[in-house]
């Protein structure tokens, strides 16, 4: 997030895109509904889905299932025309405002309603009430990064800030959020293939010089390395011969999963390191029990780029081991000396070698934490970014075409279908699952379909149905419910029996490399 | 704009307080604490239990609630008088005429704020006598065990339903005597919109609201409190895992965060994952297509061994490594270094994308 969470309770609007913050982010839900019912917040919602939030929104528009680009750039067509740009800002701090102005010309209300469903009037009330907000500050998720085009999309809500002036103050800003516990920490820590910790490139010289020397090693590879889908791909065509997987579950959380099983098995020798023999365990070859969160210290950076300190409680169960300790034992046998008495010493490292982190150690993180960056020992954290200037000195407008998403319905298969999260469990459901309570509350997946759908595919609430795509089919029970429009269904990623991303297509953003989650297209058939 | 700042007196005391201060945060300022059932700091002033009246000698005509008298310039306030004490002595007694004193199995003894008020002020038993109200356990659902029986009627947990996560599961339903908190048609809770928050646990004062999981494995006194952060989603809320005999048996709120003490369902009570039969507590070696448990030195060397022979016969780039978004940072940081450092590729990943 560019902001921070306490913030989002003073925004005068809150624009949520493809965000189902009560389900996914609950207690961002309760600052949010605070927001709306102490202080008068505005609250537009731009989801497919009736969520709980667009019930609550003063405004909701539904989209279908990515036109996001087509929306944003719409809204941002509305905001020039009726002259409620920022001028001053843009002129300011900004650069290329000329470039988007000529590109969003286009996006007209009448032609963004034509593409995305929404009425035009609503496109121009939604415009008019992000513009003229004091502090307006967007909310988005994977609603809009899961998309081939989810780098634009983002890319748009930037641009829609930043035409309006609303970053580098509080309470607004354009506030990803998260899905995940330490998602934002694994990527600060360089778990991607192009940086080490704190985005730092792999490809610079002497970035790599300076690592070279605090590893103490010859030389440090210098391409950038495989993502996600190229790795899999690597295994498929045999040029990735072994995976070494750390609490990760990429046979539920992978696209087009009967493809990545296949992808697996191919390899020569697999590792996976985890609580449990997950789905992706069992095809391993040596499989390492690890320390649950619960059984060990160290730290987990939130949304908000917040540094929280995660605390031993109890004992490690049976023979399983801190991953931390695990990785060391194994670096050490393969002849490169890696010991420490405490993930203290590991964070001293980080700060080390990390500037936003720099100034972090266990002392300073003890009380309630640090958002970075936080650059020495002195520095009291960064609630929020761009402050007067951006990190590249002028925001730069970066015009963003809509283009459709890689399949839509048709008559084979005329049905849009998307993914998302249930309230009640979390991702590949590894955890969630094995909580009793959350499994009665929450036994299976449902598919959700519209009464009119329903009725003309002749099925009723809690029937089991066959729902097909062009990479494999489910047996889900179905839930009728308005939740979804006509055309439009919905199914929750948590359940193996019914996994969602046996539907999903392995067709990826070409920048970020995040898969299509959101659109796929289906057809249903009713099991007699 | 600056606020007005009002001056006022609390027992002998001096303070100068921003306009619109209530008493109560006048003399918390101080370090003053005043007993209240039915205050929360974030919650909208209900002034219902009536436990924090305090004497305002302005106020001549009765003792006013501290949580909802804003401060008036010049006021003099006694917070612990005779006459204050008295009062609240006699609201004690109103409230556990009408409450079962069954401290000695009740999963909020020594945690609980009637019983440490009625310790505090010496209030043993109630000489009101009359009707006492007995109403079934609700336990329809796998979290929130509500005993009506124990209520005493503050309200807080209606109103954290209502005002912080906008559920509206329950609220006052009946009329006088007959009044008490409930779902609509007074149904089970299992039935009605409740999202399992388990805020409601949290604000009760007394065990009419109980966790459910961690009932009769420990009250608040016999646990150790952890802070640390919530497995699950992007905010990282912070939260105490209450821990006896190395086993969690609940989850309670930090209120001094930036959650504000607030979990969802899953933070609460989605921690019995650790303690499922189903953990791994030995490494596993798949031979003829079975996994058999191995040594932590087999397994190790067996790995490395592998990995060793595949980056010798087809190169670093041959292996990739998938590290987590649910590791800490000291573990993605070790992750990424063994990748780079001593396997020598930049094939490395995470679902961060997924």
């Amino acid at each position: 997030m560019t902001n921070s969470i306490e913030e989002i309770e003073q925004a005068d609007v809150i624009l949520a895109i493809g965000t189902n913050t009560t389900e996914s982010h609950p207690v961002i839900g309760t600052r949010v509904h605070k927001a709306i019912t102490r202080n008068g917040t505005k609250l537009i919602v731009i989801d497919p889905r009736k969520t709980t939030m667009a019930e609550r929104a003063d405004l909701w528009l539904q989209p279908w299932p990515g036109t996001n680009v087509a929306l944003v750039n719409g809204l941002i067509n509305v905001i020039i025309k009726e002259g409620l740009a920022d001028t001053a800002f843009i002129e300011e701090r900004t650069e290329n405002f000329e470039a988007l102005k000529e590109a969003v010309a286009d996006y007209t209300p009448d032609k963004v309603a034509e593409i995305t469903g929404v009425p035009a009037e609503d496109i121009k009330k939604a415009a008019r009430i992000y513009a003229t907000g004091e502090h307006s500050s967007i909310l988005y998720t994977m609603g809009v990064t899961q998309h081939t085009t989810g780098t634009e999309g983002v890319l748009s809500m930037a641009n829609l800030a930043l035409v309006t002036g609303n970053i580098g103050r509080p309470s607004t800003g354009v506030n990803p959020l998260r899905g995940q516990n330490n998602v934002q920490g694994a990527c600060d820590m360089g778990g991607l293939p192009d940086v080490f910790t704190g985005y730092q490139k792999v490809t610079d010289a002497a970035t790599r010089e300076k690592f070279t020397r605090a590893w103490n090693v010859p030389e440090l590879p210098a391409a950038a390395g495989l993502k996600m889908a190229q790795i899999f791909a690597g295994a498929e065509a045999g040029t990735v011969k072994a995976i070494y997987v750390m609490g990760e579950n990429p046979l539920m959380s992978e696209p087009d999963l009967n493809h990545a099983r296949k992808c697996l098995e191919n390899l020569d020798f697999l590792v996976v390191q985890d609580l449990f023999l997950s789905e992706t365990a069992e095809l391993a070859d040596v499989v390492l029990p690890a320390a649950s969160f619960a059984e060990k210290d160290g730290t987990f950076t939130n949304t908000e780029r917040r540094v929280c300190l995660v605390r031993q409680a109890i004992s490690p169960r049976g023979e399983a081991k801190p991953d931390w300790q695990i990785i060391c034992e194994l670096a050490n046998r393969m002849g490169y000396e890696m010991n420490y008495n405490h993930p203290r010493e590991i964070m001293d490292e980080i700060a080390s070698v990390t500037p936003s982190y720099a100034g972090m150690d266990y002392e300073r993180l003890d009380n309630g934490g640090l958002q970075w960056p936080c650059p020495d020992k002195g520095h009291p954290g960064t609630p929020y970014l761009h402050k007067g200037k951006f990190a590249r000195g002028l925001g730069r407008f970066t015009p963003v075409e809509y283009k459709p998403a890689a399949e839509l319905p048709d008559e084979e298969y005329p049905f849009y279908l998307t993914t998302g999260r249930i309230l009640y469990h979390y991702h590949g459901a590894t955890m969630t699952r094995r909580v009793e309570g959350l499994n009665e509350l929450a036994p299976c997946g449902l598919l959700e379909v519209h009464p009119a759908d329903a009725a003309q595919l002749g099925i009723k609430d809690g029937d089991i149905v066959r729902a097909i795509s062009r990479r494999g089919s489910i047996t889900p029970r179905v839930e009728i419910t308005d939740r979804v429009k006509p055309g439009l269904m919905f199914i929750s990623m948590h359940f193996s029996e019914t996994a969602a991303n046996v539907l999903t297509q392995a067709v990826h953003d070409p920048i970020s490399g995040i898969p299509e989650y959101k659109v796929s297209a289906i057809r249903v058939e009713k099991i007699n | 704009m600056p606020l007005k700042m009002v001056e006022l007196t609390i027992d002998g005391r001096q303070v100068s307080v921003p306009e619109g201060t209530t008493i109560l945060e006048a003399a918390e300022s101080l370090g003053i604490e005043i007993p209240t059932l039915c205050h929360d700091r974030d919650l909208i002033v209900a002034g219902a239990c009536r436990l924090c009246v305090v004497e305002v000698e302005q106020i001549k005509k009765n003792l006013p609630a501290a949580c909802a008298q804003p401060v008036g310039a010049g006021m003099v306030v006694h917070t612990n008088n005779p006459r204050v004490r008295e009062a609240r002595r006699t609201v004690l007694e109103l409230i556990i005429a009408n409450h079962p004193l069954d401290c000695l199995t009740c999963e909020e003894n020594g945690k609980c704020k009637l019983q440490k008020y009625c310790y505090e002020y010496g209030v043993q038993d109630s000489p009101y006598e009359g009707e006492t109200r007995e109403y079934e356990i609700d336990d329809s659902n796998p979290f929130i065990e509500r005993d009506m029986t124990k209520c005493i009627l503050c309200g807080k947990c209606v109103r954290v339903c209502a005002e912080i996560q906008g559920v509206n599961a329950i609220d006052f339903i009946n009329r006088g005597f007959d009044t008490k908190i409930g779902t609509f048609y007074d149904g089970e809770l299992i039935d009605s919109p409740c999202l399992y928050c388990g805020q409601c646990i949290y604000m009760c004062p007394v065990g009419a609201l109980a966790a459910i999981p961690s009932r009769g494995l420990g009250r608040d006194y016999d646990v150790e409190k952890v802070a640390t952060t919530c497995p699950y989603c992007g905010v990282g809320c912070q939260l105490a895992l209450n821990v006896r005999n190395d086993r969690i048996v609940g989850v309670t709120n930090i209120a001094d965060s930036h959650n504000q003490g607030y979990l969802c369902v899953k933070g609460r009570f989605g921690y019995e994952f650790v303690h499922s039969p189903d953990r791994l507590t030995k490494p596993l070696i798949k031979r003829n297509g079975k996994f058999e448990q191995a040594s932590w030195d087999e397994a190790l060397d067996l790995v490395a061994e592998k990995l060793g022979a595949i980056k010798a016969e087809y190169g670093p780039d041959a292996i990739a490594g998938l590290t987590s978004a649910k590791c800490t940072n000291e573990e993605n940081y070790l992750f990424q270094k063994f990748v780079r450092a001593v396997i020598g590729t930049n094939n490395i990943d995470h679902c961060a994308r997924l």
